[in-house]
Parts: structure tokens; sequence; C-alpha cells
């Protein structure tokens, strides 16, 4: 029993195969999609999205946010980008985080919506050097 | 009757014309084959993207307060019209499509007395829209000029619709650009935008589920799902503008080669004829000359 797991950015499809597991960063928390997992449609945050097949980590990839429909057979991503962990560029990411950090202390503190969308860039592009870091241990072995 | 000479150059001019066009053509053609893979390569998330919408907005259907990118302003006033070219000529009637499409749309509405906002996306019709009603025009976008149309360029002109219309600046919002159909056809076609109009349930993947759960609620999500189901259409149509905007030039170099083809043939048959003339004519004076003799 396995469920299709997509991972689809605007570009592209990332990737497309059967797991046993999948589990996302939620907005509210992070998710695992099984297979029979009653419906559900969440929103996600920066962070790292996790395929197993059986008890192992297959694949793992790195969405900058996005929408998942969540459904009995079937697990759709849709990240507002999205790249394999190995891709990650620390640098890049941290480059970025520099940016929005800036412009966080730059922003207006009384507009709270658009405080709330850097926060969640912010959030992401921590999210994303994490991810970045957490990959290189892993490729020297 | 031109000299043979003058016709020498004119041949000569018109088969280097026949070159570049022929180069035009095979260029474009290559340009097409990779805007097809990239509009086929974006149509899964937009797929989804319609389907998860869908399945909110039947969920939140009948309640209040829902968000303006769906259901409008409430009001049919002001109406901002997204006219979508190509940054360069020489693509057949491909722009200039366009540019009718929307100037007959304009007139339509403001015959109607409705408020006309033009947000022009492309350098041809941006330059075409500003001679006849460049007080109309808030601002222009050119496609990138880089080969691939990057998500940011959608996800910016996205954002500007979004907070125009959070602002009040316009009630309906149309998007104006070419259906690419195939190759040879591209139809200029008027798509609103804002408010949305969500297709008939399409949903069959998900016809046999229960219904959904939501995390965060339906309204959130709502709202967060449709200013980037607004840029996935932007994305959407500016692939699709590319790939139509190969097909045309590609259309139309085809035929330019063609023509010029022609044309060297009739001007070969010309010049040739010309030469006979002159010969006949040459033989006919040394030979009345000797017997004058």
């Amino acid at each position: 029993m396995s469920i299709k797991v997509k991972i689809v950015s605007p570009e592209k499809v990332l990737f497309a195969h059967d797991a046993d597991m999948v589990v996302m960063p939620g907005s509210e928390g992070d998710i695992a999609a099984m297979p029979e997992h009653a419906p559900l449609m969440l929103t996600l945050r920066g962070g790292v999205v996790d395929v197993y097949e059986g008890d192992v980590v297959m694949h793992r990839f790195f969405v900058a946010g996005g929408f998942a429909d969540i459904a009995p057979t079937h697990c759709t991503i849709l990240a507002d980008r999205a790249l394999k962990v190995e891709d990650v560029s620390v640098d890049d990411a941290e480059a970025r985080l520099a940016a929005l950090e800036k412009s966080y202390e730059e922003a207006d503190k009384m507009n709270v919506p658009a405080l709330d969308i850097l926060m969640d860039k912010i959030q992401s592009a921590r999210a994303e050097i994490e991810a970045g870091q957490s990959a290189i241990p892993a490729m020297s072995i | 009757m031109a000299s043979l000479k003058e016709l020498r150059a004119r041949i000569g001019s018109v088969k280097s014309t026949r070159k570049i066009t022929s180069a035009m053509k095979m260029v474009a053609a290559a340009k097409l084959r990779r805007a097809e893979t990239r509009a086929a390569a974006a149509r899964p998330y937009a797929d989804a993207m319609r389907r998860m919408l869908a399945e909110v907005a039947r969920s939140v259907a009948g309640e209040g307060g829902q968000p303006a990118l769906l259901t409008g302003t409430g009001q049919d006033k002001v109406h901002l019209l997204i006219p979508m070219s190509s940054d360069r000529g020489l693509a057949g009637a491909f722009n200039s499509n366009i540019n009718r499409t929307t100037r007959n749309l304009v007139l339509r509405l403001q015959a109607e007395g409705k408020t006309v906002k033009i947000l022009p996306v492309g350098r041809k019709t941006y330059e075409f829209l500003s001679r006849d009603f460049a007080d109309l025009i808030i601002g222009h976008r050119h496609l990138s000029a880089s080969k691939e149309i990057p998500f940011s360029s959608a996800t910016e002109l996205g954002e500007q619709i979004t907070s125009l219309l959070e602002k009040g600046e316009f009630d309906v919002c149309t998007l104006v650009y070419n259906r690419f159909q195939n190759v040879m056809t591209q139809t200029p076609t008027e798509m609103q935008i804002v408010p949305l109009a969500l297709p008939e349930n399409d949903n069959t993947e998900n016809a046999d589920v229960a219904s959904y759960e939501f995390e965060p609620d339906e309204a959130t999500m709502l709202s967060s799902l449709l200013p980037r189901n607004l840029q996935v259409q932007l994305y959407a149509t500016m692939l699709e503008t590319a790939a139509g905007e190969n097909g045309a030039r590609m259309t139309a170099m085809d035929n330019a080669t063609r023509n010029a083809g022609k044309a060297i043939d009739r001007l070969t048959l010309t010049y040739n004829r010309t030469r006979q003339t002159n010969i006949t004519n040459e033989l006919i004076e040394i030979i009345s000359g000797a017997q004058a003799v």
C-alpha cells in the first residue's frame, strides 16, 4: 500500500513517485501523509519534505511554502519554490535572509499583513539555510 | 525596363533577405519547441491549483465576506485590461491581433459608460496603445528579455494586480492574450481573471473522496490560494504568449521565405529576358551595319 506523491513547482513537476509516507512542514505543524489519510488541504511553511519508502528517507526536498492536497491515495504538494535539499545553496539563502531582515527593519510596523508576509519569508529563508547545512554532512559521508 | 545591373542588384538583395527570413524561421522553430516544453511543464501545477481552489471554493460557497479576488467588488464600473503581447515584432499578425482586440474592447466598454484602465504587458502592445489611449495606461511591463520567463515575473504582475484591487482601483480585470491553438493558429482571447470565473466542478480525481478538511480554515486557505492562482494563470498566459509568438513568427517567416523565392524566380526571368533582348538588339545592329557597307 502506497500513495502517489507529486511535488510540483510552478515551473515543473519535480518529483512524481509512489511512497509509503511523506512528512511535510504544515503551517501549523508537521504532517505526515500516509495511505488512507483523511482528505486534507493545508498550507505549508518553508521547510523540508521527507519522502519515505519503508522506514528510510529516500528523497528530501526543500519547499519555500506552498500548499498540499492529501487524499487517501495521493498527496500533491504545490510548492512556491522547491528544490532537492542537496541543491540548496546556503550562501544564497543567507544573502536572501539578510536582505529580508533588512527590509523587515525598514518596514512599516503598523502594516501587520505585510509584516506577516515578511515573517513567513524570513522563516522560509532560515529553514532553507538549515536544510542546506543539514545536507552537507549527509553528502560527505 | 530596368537595366541588367539594377536587376542583378535586386536579385542579390532579395536573396539575402531570403537568407535572413529562413534563418529567423529556424530560430523561431527552435525557440517554439523550448517554449512548448516549458508550457507543458507548468501545466500540472496549474491543474492541481485549479482543483484545490475549486474544492475550497465549493466548501465556502454561500458564505459571506469572501475575498474580492473571487467575488469581485460587487461593482462593474472600472475595468482593468491587461493586453499581453510579445516584445518584438516580425511575428505576422500576432501582436496586431492583440492590439485590435484590445482597442475594440476599450471602445466597447467606453461606449457602455465604463471607466477603462490599461496595464499592457509586452513592448509591442504598450507602444501601440500609448498612441491612442495614453491617458488610460496606468503602467506597463515588458516580458523578460531573457530566454526563459521566470515565475517571478508573473508573481510581480500578480502582486501588482492584487494591490490595485485592494486599493479599489478597479472592479473587473480582463486579460487579452493569444491563446495558443497550434503553431499556425493563435486566437486572441479575452479572459476575465477578477472576479474569478471558477470552472464547473471538474473534480474528477477527487470525485470519490469525502469532503476535505482544511488547515488552516477555509477562509485563510482561500485568501492565500487566490493570489497564487492569479499568478499561476498569468504565468500560464505568459508562457502561452511566448510559445505563440514563436509559432507566429515561424509561420510568418516561412511565408516570407517562400515569397522571396518567388520574387527571385520572377526577377531572374526578367533578367534573362532582358539579357536576351540586349543580345538580339546588338546582333541586329551588327548585321544591319554589315549590310550597309
